[in-house]
This record gives structure tokens, C-alpha cells and sequence, in this order.
């Protein structure tokens, strides 16, 4: 069996966002990390291995961005990925990175492909998805556990209204989210020194139809002043709630 | 024409399905086109004659025991087909989890630029140009969708509920249904509880409420309010509640008419998912936690003292 870990670099959660000219992410001073989703994907798949006494052979990570992300596939090398791919090439939309992906895939199949739920960035929920559909194999979504229980994957899944445990044959993509891992792996010394030299293949990218293009960018109009009222006048607050603000 | 995927639980259309409809309905117009429902599931009739008032001209019911349960695969099968009878240059569906298990595969299936948490009509038509909010909240982007189709997924509780009074014509649709490699073991459905995504208004607990010990207060003004409670990630990376209730940039991004925020500091990751609410309440112990930029009213209180005098004031103005 052979794991997957689509891994998106994008800035550390805590950035101050700007743009450039409106056009432009302003990646001045910004930290880059794993997506955050992707890291925990990572983690889960890295404790799967390990407990599956050998039937799990390899976890491979891939991601589809410029030199500039290497950094990024390294921490995710030096966390315990065995080996790792990059698809040079700017990842433009969601639909262009899952065929990067895809056309990787196809050559070198796996049996269980983990994406994270959406980038920290253009929150686009696509990836996971549209790599299913190209590869015409099973997918689940809002994933929140993954077990490997005698050869069989167990998936826990959020459903609008409950939890559902399914039973997934391979292969299958599936997209994840909070609980499938609580805190993500950090790497060891060890595994640092061994991230330098583990494989990281480049691999060039496939020509795709670009379907959705992000012409400029605006921030929120600021809020306007919070009204405060005195903790000895709760009974104001609910006032204005429900007179004012007309919201209860 | 614009087709929209609505969703239903125990035989009703859930109140984002009438958004959802009253969103395409909208569009239509722009496109000088009309609005088609697709329902998957048992659905009452009463239910199907109501989502009709809401503007779509037609709704094609699916009935067929293989879509029992959510397969991505499946459900995309089956929306695609009737896309492509229909001519469907629009899909759109929810931004909740079955929303974004289905619209990435139909973006795929069907080449259409999928555009996934839009809160409002798109800028322009032609090139079709529409807003949405990137970087959790923090910004947003306007993207032209370049395809012939387009997949959109809707925030709930972003656009509103319009009803026309117009009714619909109502069509059975035998799509064909291969085998599914998903098997459901075992279903837990919340039951009483109001779902997150769903609710108008939200009562949210954070750090600052000291223990998961401490929440019978938040559970209790939640339900005098018919809404859902929530928390912060320290609140569940602590075990204080469970991992779905989680708001804010690595948990669930919601849209409440009101928020209130007990005990939340309102760290950036926090605010980027509940920045979309239309009221923030905060009370929290310190006068200068960030939650109070992103607030409408604040106290600054202990929250131990507040949520109850909050309760009794509700109380007395429900009587």
C-alpha cells in the first residue's frame, strides 16, 4: 500500500494579509508553512504506516508550486514523509493543481490519496475533490478520522446533521479536516538531518486550461466602533440587542 | 438554464435549499434564463409545492436507493447528467460539507470553474465576475470564471430567503447509477441540537470560561435562543468541547446573524472564521482582547457574572 499527501505551502495562519497594488499577495516578511490541514493528513497517515506492521509501504507527499516551496516539502520530509514530489510550475487554481497532480498519479498510482480540506490561502475546497473525479476513483469528504483496520480503511466523516463510519474500498482521495490528527508531528533533529537527503523528485508540469483567474483583491471595510456597555448594565446590552441591532 | 442542488433531512427541505433557490432565481434573471431544483431523496409533497414559491420553474426529483447515502462519485453522476440534459450553464449548491464533497467533482466531470463560499450575486455577467473571501476572511478576491459552465457553492445564511409565489413544475429523473465502493457501518445523527452552519445565532465560548465544566450557562442561553453553540480552538484542542465545534480559521467559517463571544480573546485565526457575522457580542475580562475591534457591543465583565444576568434579561423581554 502506498500513501499520498498533497501538501499546499501557503503563509503561516497568524500573517497580517496585504496585496500589491491590489493585484498581488504581498509575500514580503511572510512565513510560509504546511497548510495546516495538510500537516495534520500528513501526521494521520504517518501514524497509519507505522501501526499497519508493514502493510503500508510508503507515504510520498507532492506539491505543485515553484522552487520557493522546497523549504516547505523539506519540513514535511524532515516530519517522516519517505519521499516527496514537486510539480514545477505556479499553482494557478484549483482545477490546474489537481491536474498536475492527476497527471503524476497516473503514472504512479496510490492506493490512498489524503488532501487537506482547503489551502489557509485561497480557501478554494477543490483540490481533494477534482482529483478524484479526473482519477474516476471514490472520495470522501469532511473527513475527521481515518483508521486502517485488516487491510480495510475505516473513514469517519461529518454529514450536515451527524458523524457517519464508512468502510472505503482503494483507491480512494479523501479530504480532511479538524480530529484526524489533534496536534501535527513535529520534526526531530533526526528526522532534519534525514530530510536532506531523502528523495525529491521535480517534475515538469502537463498543460492545463486555466478555468478561473483571480484579477485583484480587497480588504474588509473596517468595522465600525464596538459599543460598550457597563457590566453592571446587562440588561442594556439585551436592549440594544433587541431593539437596536435586531438580532434577538 | 441555472440548476441548483438543494438538500433535505427527514423528508423537509432544509432552509438552505430555499436560499440556495432564491440565490439561482436571482441569477436567472440576470441571465434571462430560468431557475431548475434538483432534489435527491424522499421529500413530502407540501415541501416541493413551498421550494416552487421561491422562484424555480421547475424542480426534477431523483428517488433510487443507491443514493441512500452521500457518494460523491454517485451524487456527481447523477447532477451532471441532468446538467448536461438541462444544459445547465450554472450549478449551485451549499458551502457546507456535502456542497464541498460534490461541487470540486463536478468542477472536474464537467470542465466548469468552480468558485466554493460566494455570499453574493457575481459584479458582472459577461465576463462573469464574482467576489469572494479568501485568506480565511482576511481579504477578498474577485475571480473571473473563464469556462462556459461554473460550479458556485453559497455561504449559508449569506444571501436571504425571497419568496416570489411563483410554483414549479415537478419531474421524476431516472439518471443511471453505477455501484458504490463506499459502505456506511454505522450513521450517528445529531438530534435536537441546532447544526453549526445552520444557525441564525451562535453562542461561543472560549478560553476565558476557565473548563468545560463551565458550560452549562452557554448551553442554557443557546437554547432560549434556538441557537448553536460553538467555541474556540483552545477550547477543543483542550478537550473542554468537541472538535466541531470548533470556529475560526482551521475550524468551521460561519455567517450568524448574531455571534456572541464569551471569554474569546479574538485571536486573527478566531476572527477569520466569524468576521461574516452580521452582530458580534463580546465579553471578555480584558478591556484591550482583540475581540472588541471585531465586535458590534461589548462588556468588559466576567463572563461568570454575564451570561446569566444576559439569560434573565432575555427572559424577562420573551415574556
Amino acid at each position: 500500500m502506498k500513501i499520498l499527501v498533497c501538501i499546499s505551502n501557503v503563509p503561516d495562519t497568524t500573517t497580517k494579509v496585504k496585496f500589491v497594488d491590489g493585484k498581488k499577495f504581498d509575500s514580503a516578511g511572510v512565513q510560509w508553512i504546511i497548510n495546516p490541514w495538510d500537516e495534520l493528513a500528513l501526521t494521520r497517515a504517518l501514524e497509519l504506516k507505522e501501526a499497519s506492521g508493514g502493510a503500508i509501504k510508503q507515504v510520498t507527499v507532492i506539491n505543485v508550486g515553484q522552487i520557493a516551496t522546497e523549504p516547505t516539502i523539506r519540513k514535511a520530509l524532515a516530519i517522516g514523509a519517505d519521499d516527496a514530489i514537486r510539480v514545477n510550475t505556479e499553482p494557478i487554481d484549483g482545477y490546474y493543481v489537481a491536474n498536475q497532480i492527476a497527471n503524476v498519479v497516473k503514472s504512479d498510482a496510490f492506493d490512498f490519496i489524503f488532501t487537506g480540506i482547503e489551502s489557509a490561502d485561497f480557501n478554494g475546497v477543490s483540490v481533494g475533490g477534482i482529483l478524484a473525479e479526473l482519477l474516476d476513483i471514490s472520495s470522501v469528504s469532511a473527513v475527521s478520522g481515518v483508521d486502517f483496520d485488516g487491510g480495510v480503511f475505516k473513514i469517519k466523516r461529518e454529514i450536515d446533521g451527524g458523524t457517519e463510519k464508512l468502510a472505503v474500498k482503494t483507491p480512494v482521495a479523501v479530504t480532511v479536516q479538524k480530529g484526524i490528527a489533534i496536534n501535527p508531528r513535529i520534526p526531530a533533529m533526526r528526522g532534519i538531518m534525514q530530510a536532506r537527503t531523502k528523495p525529491l523528485k521535480v517534475v515538469e508540469p502537463i498543460a492545463v486550461e486555466i478555468l478561473t483567474e483571480y484579477i485583484s483583491y480587497e480588504m474588509p471595510k473596517p468595522k465600525g466602533k464596538c459599543k460598550m456597555v457597563s457590566a453592571d448594565n446587562v440588561k442594556e446590552l439585551v436592549n440594544l440587542l433587541h431593539n437596536e441591532a435586531k438580532a434577538i | 438554464m441555472i440548476l441548483v442542488y438543494t438538500e433535505n433531512w427527514d423528508g423537509k427541505f432544509k432552509k438552505l435549499s430555499y436560499e440556495l433557490v432564491s440565490y439561482a432565481s436571482e441569477l436567472a434573471k440576470k441571465f434571462n434564463t430560468k431557475a431548475v431544483a434538483i432534489s435527491i431523496g424522499n421529500v413530502e409533497n407540501s415541501e416541493l409545492e413551498t421550494l416552487g414559491k421561491y422562484g424555480v420553474s421547475k424542480i426534477v426529483t431523483v428517488k433510487n436507493d443507491k443514493l441512500n447515502n452521500l457518494d460523491n462519485k454517485l451524487y456527481t453522476s447523477v447532477i451532471s447528467q441532468l446538467a448536461e440534459k438541462e444544459g445547465a450553464k450554472v450549478i449551485i449548491l451549499a458551502n457546507n460539507n456535502t456542497g464541498k464533497a460534490i461541487a470540486p467533482r463536478l468542477s472536474a466531470k464537467l470542465k466548469a470553474g468552480l468558485v466554493s463560499g460566494i455570499e453574493t450575486l457575481p459584479e458582472s455577467i459577461e465576463p462573469f465576475t464574482i467576489r469572494k473571501k479568501v485568506y480565511t476572511g482576511k481579504a477578498y478576491a474577485n475571480i473571473v470564471v473563464k469556462s462556459d459552465k461554473k460550479i458556485l457553492t453559497l455561504f449559508q445564511n449569506a444571501f436571504g430567503l425571497f419568496e416570489t409565489g411563483g410554483s414549479a413544475v415537478i419531474e421524476e429523473f431516472n439518471p443511471q447509477i453505477s455501484e458504490s465502493n463506499i459502505t456506511v457501518e454505522d450513521i450517528n445523527k445529531t438530534t435536537g441540537k441546532i447544526l453549526l452552519n445552520d444557525a441564525e445565532i451562535v453562542v461561543s465560548g472560549g478560553r476565558g470560561m476557565k473548563g468545560g465544566e463551565n458550560w452549562a450557562p452557554i448551553e442554557e442561553l443557546a437554547q432560549l435562543l434556538g441557537a448553536a453553540t460553538a467555541c474556540s480552538r483552545p477550547v477543543s484542542d483542550e478537550g473542554w468541547r468537541p472538535h466541531g465545534e470548533h470556529v475560526g480559521q482551521t475550524g468551521k467559517v460561519i455567517a450568524p446573524n448574531l455571534y456572541f463571544a464569551f471569554g474569546i480573546s479574538g485571536a486573527i485565526q478566531h476572527l477569520g472564521g466569524v468576521s461574516s457575522s452580521k452582530c458580534i457580542v463580546a465579553v471578555n475580562t480584558d478591556k484591550d482582547a482583540p475581540i472588541f475591534e471585531a465586535a458590534d457591543y461589548g462588556i468588559v465583565g466576567d463572563v461568570k457574572k454575564v451570561i446569566p444576568e444576559i439569560i434573565s434579561a432575555i427572559k424577562e423581554i420573551k415574556k
